[in-house]
């Protein structure tokens, strides 16, 4: 009960309400500048060569240095991801949505899906790359292959997991598949579909970097790839530090999107009563 | 009706019942009897293998859109507001669905209206998962009610509830069967709720299901939750509970 509230006539000096400074916020920026700050001193304090382990303030002057080049690679990467992405959103969504549609589709697909979905995408590259050359339509085809698969399996489960009872509430009232799909199947996959795309767009950025790094001549693969045949060690750095943001920039993305889309299955985060 | 195919469970077999227009039919029974079997059968989601169900007149062959349903479990849709859930059925039944754009207004005013009926006044912009469970019942049933269903069909949909809330819609389902023409089978397994409601009370066997005994209740019309507490009420209540007994150890 806070001072003001009491109604008993006791002199009590009134304490000024102090607010606790609220952390919360700026954890992740604590703890990324602690494991920078342990990284340089690990590497100071060992001695190890740059050409092993460069400490972060070398790979910052790597970026620095290089930003020209790897401003356009991250650009070049950053497009091949979000292209490979998005196809893989339509699509995955399309398929999802049939998947779920019929049992029957879903029995035949599955197995071929889960097998795809097992073959490694760094074996399909050469493959692209005979049929579409070298650089960037391999890369956000291995983006969309890799990307693809969570969003199948998420919007389908969520239509495979309609309750009976919803579903015999709307037959009785002559509903059709169709009626019962756009009013509840679809509205009700889409938590299950926005949160598959936080691992999609992450998953895409490990695709379009496999295929850069084996078959371009731009990207950040390609640009860690050739600055690692130098024995340019704190470039590779930068490279996986850019990656790292780009990463968390999406993902941040896709968590907005998600919050603002499907509030109403975060209920319990959100709303308090 | 059997489910699963030649070996699967008969779940009803030989059931014949009959329920006239604008009555309130309960039926009882112990678990696993197939009432819930009966709920679908009379709604058309399950035909059956042998003998006919008829409805208003019609032989039933697929999904009847007359009538309103609800169930143990409210199923609301949580991205819908509590109005935009009962109106859900709108959008569905066809009479209404080409309707339902030019006359909004109307209809929102009877989805409100309904709501104000059952207690639920001003709580339409809310959404179901800021009810409570007895307040998502009572929005489950204005739902099942606002297409204005000729026959209501109600599965336990005040078993998960507090008994203070039970008596609460108990009241709340018996004026609107006094203001409504509508037909309404109750299948539930609280015996005093079935006498407190029902015209007849259904009993049926334990599987493979059918009608054992039927039971006219006569007392008078309104009945005021007062008559619980009365002995004529629990001498019928009474009869009825040994009847089920005997059917369970029939089975």
């Amino acid at each position: 009960m806070s001072a003001t509230e009491t109604s008993e006539p006791v002199a009590l000096p009134v304490e000024p309400e102090r607010k606790p400074f609220n952390w919360l916020p700026l954890m992740p920026w604590i703890y990324t500048v602690a494991l920078f700050v342990l990284w340089e001193l690990g590497v100071r304090l060992s001695g190890l060569p740059h050409t092993i382990l460069p400490a972060p303030t070398r790979i910052f002057e790597a970026i620095v240095q290089y930003w020209g080049a790897i401003q356009r690679h991250s650009l070049q990467t950053l497009y091949t991801t979000t292209v490979g992405f998005l196809l893989a959103v339509v699509a995955g969504m399309a398929l999802g949505l049939l998947v779920g549609w019929s049992r029957m589709i879903y029995a035949g697909l599955y197995p071929i899906m889960v097998g795809f979905n097992a073959i490694p995408k760094v074996a399909v590259v050469p493959i692209l790359v005979i049929w579409f050359g070298i650089g960037t339509i391999p890369a956000i085809l291995t983006a969309f292959l890799i990307a693809f698969f969570p969003i199948v399996v998420n919007v389908a489960t969520g239509l495979a997991t309609i309750e009976p009872e919803t579903e015999d509430v709307l037959r009785a009232l002559g509903a059709k598949k169709m009626d019962i799909m756009l009013k509840v199947g679809i509205p009700r996959s889409m938590p299950y579909f926005f949160g598959s795309l936080k691992i999609a767009i992450t998953l895409a950025f490990v695709g379009s970097v496999i295929s850069e790094t084996i078959a371009a001549n731009s990207g950040l693969g390609f640009m860690m790839a050739s600055a690692q045949s130098q024995f340019n060690v704190p470039l590779v750095f930068a490279g996986l530090v850019m990656l790292a943001i780009e990463g968390i920039a999406m993902y941040a993305l896709m968590a907005w999107i998600e919050k603002r889309t499907t509030g109403w299955a975060h209920r319990s985060q959100t709303m308090a009563g | 009706m059997r489910y699963g195919g030649a070996d699967g469970t008969l779940a009803v077999s030989g059931l014949e019942m009959a329920v006239k227009r604008g009555e309130f039919a309960a039926v009882v029974g112990p678990s696993g009897c197939g009432k819930s079997t009966l709920m679908k059968l009379v709604t058309g989601l399950h035909i059956p293998q042998r003998g006919v169900v008829t409805v208003a007149g019609t032989h039933v062959t697929k999904p009847v859109s007359i009538v309103g349903m609800a169930f143990q479990n409210p199923t609301m849709l949580p991205w819908r507001t509590t109005l935009d859930n009962v109106l859900l059925p709108l959008e569905i039944v066809e009479k209404h669905k080409k309707r339902l754009r030019r006359h909004k207004k109307e209809y929102v005013e009877q989805a409100e209206h309904l709501l104000e009926t059952v207690g639920l006044k001003g709580f339409g912009s809310k959404y179901p998962w800021q009810l409570s469970g007895g307040m998502q019942q009572r929005a489950n049933l204005c739902r099942a009610l606002i297409h204005e269903p000729d026959l209501l069909m109600l599965d336990e949909p005040f078993g998960a509830l507090d008994a203070f809330t039970r008596e609460e819609l108990w009241q709340v389902i018996r004026d609107l069967h006094a203001s409504q023409d509508v037909t309404i089978v109750l299948v539930t397994h609280d015996l005093r709720e079935a006498v407190f409601l029902a015209d007849t009370v259904h009993v049926m066997s334990a599987r493979p299901g059918r009608i054992l005994k039927v039971h006219d209740i006569t007392f008078e019309r309104p009945r005021d939750i007062s008559l619980m507490y009365e002995s004529r009420f629990n001498d019928v209540v009474q009869a009825l509970r040994g009847e089920i007994a005997d059917a369970r150890v029939a089975a």
